[in-house]
């Protein structure tokens, strides 16, 4: 029989900041479509395929409409407890020296292109990978990023004059507003795929991030591969 | 329940241990962010808001008035043919017909100086400011304007003199349907402007005729149409959005 014994495998740090993260970026998404559809104009339009952000039906079934002044009232609280939390697991991660597991190295971005087959189930083998496997890299980095762009194009929209260079910087007015709403979708099409990995990971993968630890094999070469 | 003292004799018993301890603590957190959810709405409204939301907005506002930024800067302007269509939005306060001859503007200067009655031709006696700029309107949507008119810092010293020592200025349209009230600091920005001209027209009537304020330097909500009066004051007035929940500074 294998022994197993309990690894911990999410620090406390990374785990409270998730988990405010949640509801915080939830209220910041619902706040936001509250001001958007004061002047809802984006819409997709490839070839026969239109989109408009977004149909009368979702604004309302969740009630979104006419709440304006509502809207910018709570975005304009909680855009602090977005930034500050985001700024806490920054600092976090560079002081813990946890960052070491989350960038992107030299192959990750070819790697992460495998192991998205491998997750397609279009490739049998996963390429070598340590704590996160290298679209897990990719992905975890690239919501930071993002997470500092929507903080940098909501101050471009939010004191366009106070920061006129930034907005300019980013092509004006008009694209800042742009740009702020295409990194909400952003994190939409992240939340979408995110929750799919986490239910397929498991439940023992769901319960370290809650918890911190894992339960693992004494024998490390079976050491499965994570995905959350 | 385990004492919590003694060792766990397997590793899954101590997973177990662990697992109810985090889910406690991650329902009780849920909790405590639903509670504080609740306790934000329940609170007393004001000015169409939650009072901790308007606290927020206006420590926003201070903060962007102060040392952060500053409130002096300029906004961008742009050349002439980068000129757009601008939709006529507001209409509250243009509704009572206008008779441009018989129209005045009601000028109440600060602490007791004589009241003023002015004709267009009065303010045109000003040095004419024109340029072209980004209205935002709080909607979201913004267009680029040519406006013509004349500074607001020129205005008082002509016809309000020591008004500037004022905190707050109130403009009023004629049926006092619309009103808005801007920090002095804004109102003496060097772009806030009594204008009567749109793209080197004579204004519209949907667009503020005869004379409107543009102040690029806020949301399109605090230039008022069709001005009627105006008043100086250290209490912020009345202001027709900031009672419905909006920001009173509503600043860009």
């Amino acid at each position: 029989m294998v022994t197993k014994r309990l690894e911990q495998k999410h620090s406390f740090g990374k785990r409270w900041t998730h988990w405010v993260n949640f509801p915080v970026l939830f209220v910041m998404i619902w706040s936001g479509m509250l001001i958007y559809w004061a002047n809802d104009v984006y819409e997709v339009n490839a070839g026969p395929v239109a989109f408009h952000f977004f149909p009368d039906a979702i604004y309302r079934t969740f009630n979104l409409d006419h709440r304006l002044s509502e809207g910018m009232a709570v975005h304009f609280l909680f855009m602090w407890l977005f930034a500050f939390n985001g700024l806490m697991y920054v600092l976090y991660t560079v002081i813990s020296g946890e960052w070491r597991d989350l960038v992107p190295q030299k192959n990750s971005f070819r790697d992460a292109l495998e192991v998205m087959l491998y997750d397609l189930g279009l490739r049998k083998q996963l390429p070598p990978q340590g704590k996160y496997n290298a679209a897990q890299r990719v992905t975890y980095s690239a919501i930071i990023v993002m997470g500092l762009g929507s903080l940098v194009t909501g101050l471009a929209i939010y004191r366009p004059i106070q920061v006129a260079w930034l907005t300019e910087g980013l092509g004006g007015y008009t694209w800042a507003r742009l740009e702020h709403f295409a990194l909400t979708l952003g994190y939409l099409g992240f939340f979408v795929i995110h929750i799919a990995q986490v239910v397929r990971a498991g439940w023992g993968n769901f319960q370290s991030m809650v918890t911190g630890v894992e339960l693992v094999d004494n024998k490390l070469e079976a050491k499965e591969p994570v995905h959350e | 329940m385990s004492n919590p003292k003694s060792p766990l004799s397997t590793p899954e018993q101590e997973l177990a241990q662990r697992t109810r301890r985090g889910f406690l603590g991650l329902g009780v957190g849920a909790a405590a962010a639903v509670g504080g959810w609740q306790w934000l709405w329940s609170q007393p409204q004001m000015g169409g808001v939650p009072m901790p939301l308007r606290r927020v907005l206006d420590a926003n506002a201070r903060l962007t008035q102060g040392a952060l930024f500053g409130d002096q800067h300029l906004a961008p302007e742009f050349p002439p043919e980068r000129i757009q269509q601008i939709r006529a939005n507001g209409d509250f306060g243009l509704e009572a017909p206008l008779d441009p001859e018989s129209w005045r503007l009601a000028v109440t200067p600060y602490r007791g100086a004589a009241p003023a009655q002015l004709t267009l031709a009065d303010l045109k006696k000003l040095n004419k400011l024109d340029y072209t700029a980004e209205f935002k309107c709080i909607e979201g949507w913004s267009s680029i304007v040519r406006w013509g008119g004349v500074r607001f810092r020129d205005f008082v010293s002509m016809y309000a003199p020591g008004a500037e020592r004022a905190a707050f200025v109130s403009l009023e349209t004629p049926d006092k349907e619309y009103f808005v009230g801007v920090d002095m600091a804004s109102m003496l920005h060097p772009q806030t402007m009594l204008c009567f001209e749109k793209n080197g027209q004579p204004l519209e009537l949907a667009h503020g005729a005869p004379l409107r304020l543009v102040i690029p330097v806020k949301y399109g909500i605090k230039n008022i149409k069709r001005i009627g009066a105006i008043t100086f004051s250290d209490q912020p007035p009345l202001d027709y959005w900031a009672e419905e929940g909006y920001d009173y500074y509503a600043g860009l």
